[in-house]
């Protein structure tokens, strides 16, 4: 299925991009992320928490969403 | 004569009713940096009665970009006392008490039950997590904003049985995530925006008016203008294992800076480099490279398990960007009984400056 992935802060210096349309075949949101890490190799370091339409979710949560946004913490103040 | 809260009062939403809520109101503001002082100022001029301040650091010029209490004249000056000085002129009428110390296990859970509202204004996972833990243990509600670069993140956690950070990430990040050593840079006006966002969430819990961000966390991107306000659940578990340290909360230690006294040098007071062992902490992709001095390199999150590297005989000293992993390195040596350890205060740029040590190594003279 399309899947729309947002990323945000640090994450976007690996992917060098903010939003990107992908073909996703998964079932799950961490199989998702298994084809992530094939694109971007130094993406399974970093933390970050996954939303899927707008809603912050497991990695073991069924993907159902259109959209996907990955979310790292920051730490400026 | 005219109220000074006039503009707040003649709103329907407030009056002099709501004007009163934030007479009564005693909120806390963690750190007076980027973040605190648009937070403290728009919190000084509402009128909010009683305004704790703390923050250990001291106003240097590279402050001056974005935080916006301070002029030339606080360069050098506790930013906790600065701020209060300029804060005092804006308003007198309230009451501000500015706490000059770091914010710790120790102190954190006396401080936060003196207020009602906490605001996180803090620069660092370490405090983050202790401001949101002992806002958990209080019951108090937290307004947390953090900013990277060009995006701010903003919510409001533990309101009214909302979720906390902990909710959303639930452990400290890994060692070699956390980006706090490297300068950074972030757009001046950034903090202002997301601290103003934090400001206005604090009216709003005071006033009872509106709908507070708890529950979901908006993510704000300066450059495309572009907000996503994501949703969050409350993770009891989370929360029931932070509960759970509130007896022993007061005798955790920082892992940095405070309470576990850390050996530093300055690159200054090292009166021969020879002899010495210099470590560098840095991920291996980290520039500027040193090459020419005796520099053993051993990534913060390898250092552990490679102990066997150090000298025991010379003095080491070790360095990273600016001076903060190498603390955490010398914690890990301290910890494993080696002596004769010190963390640079600066960083490899300036071992390069002093020692005219780049690329090209210099020929060993001896």
């Amino acid at each position: 299925m399309q899947i729309t992935i947002k990323y945000f802060g640090q994450l976007t210096e690996i992917t060098h991009i903010e939003e990107e349309t992908l073909e996703i075949s998964g079932t799950y949101i961490f199989e998702l992320l298994e084809t992530l890490y094939r694109k971007y190799n130094t993406l399974k370091t970093k933390d970050f928490q996954v939303a899927q339409n707008q809603e912050l979710v497991s990695k073991e949560t069924e993907l159902t969403g259109a959209e996907i946004a990955l979310l790292p913490p920051f730490a400026g103040g | 004569m005219m109220s000074r809260y006039n503009r707040h009062i003649i709103l329907s939403e407030i009056g002099q009713l709501g004007q009163d809520k934030i007479s009564n109101a005693k909120v806390l503001v963690i750190g007076a940096g980027g973040l605190g002082c648009p937070i403290l100022l728009y919190l000084t001029a509402a009128g909010i009665g009683t305004l704790g301040i703390i923050d250990f650091d001291v106003v240097d010029i590279t402050n001056l970009q974005r935080q916006v209490l301070y002029g030339k004249s606080s360069l050098g000056v506790n930013k906790a006392i600065a701020a209060k000085a300029r804060l005092e002129d804006l308003n007198d009428s309230i009451s501000i008490i500015a706490y000059a110390e770091q914010l710790t296990y120790k102190n954190a859970i006396a401080l936060f039950n003196e207020y009602d509202i906490i605001v996180d204004g803090s620069d660092n996972f370490e405090t983050r997590y202790l401001v949101n833990d002992a806002a958990i243990i209080t019951n108090k509600p937290l307004v947390f904003g953090a900013i990277y670069k060009f995006e701010g993140q903003v919510s409001v956690f533990n309101y009214n049985n909302g979720p906390t950070y902990r909710c959303l990430f639930p452990n400290t990040p890994a060692q070699d995530n956390i980006p706090n050593c490297s300068e950074i840079g972030v757009l001046g006006v950034l903090p202002g925006i997301i601290g103003s966002m934090q400001a206005n969430e604090v009216l709003k819990i005071v006033l009872g008016i509106g709908n507070i961000l708890s529950g979901h966390i908006l993510c704000y991107n300066a450059l495309t203008c572009k907000t996503s306000t994501l949703k969050i659940k409350r993770n009891e578990t989370a929360i029931s294992k932070v509960l759970k340290t509130e007896e022993n909360f007061h005798n955790t230690k920082m892992e940095v800076n405070c309470e576990t006294e850390i050996n530093t040098i300055s690159i200054h007071d090292i009166l021969t480099k020879d002899n010495i062992q210099f470590i560098d902490v840095r991920e291996a992709h980290e520039l500027p490279k040193i090459e020419g001095l005796n520099v053993k390199a051993i990534p913060l999150g390898d250092l552990e398990n490679n102990l066997h590297e150090i000298s025991t005989a010379k003095k080491k000293v070790l360095f990273c960007q600016s001076g903060i992993r190498s603390k955490r390195a010398v914690l890990i040596l301290q910890r494993a009984n080696i002596t004769n350890c010190f963390s640079l205060k600066e960083g490899a740029k300036e071992i390069i400056d002093t020692y005219k040590v780049f690329k090209t190594a210099q020929k060993n003279e001896s």
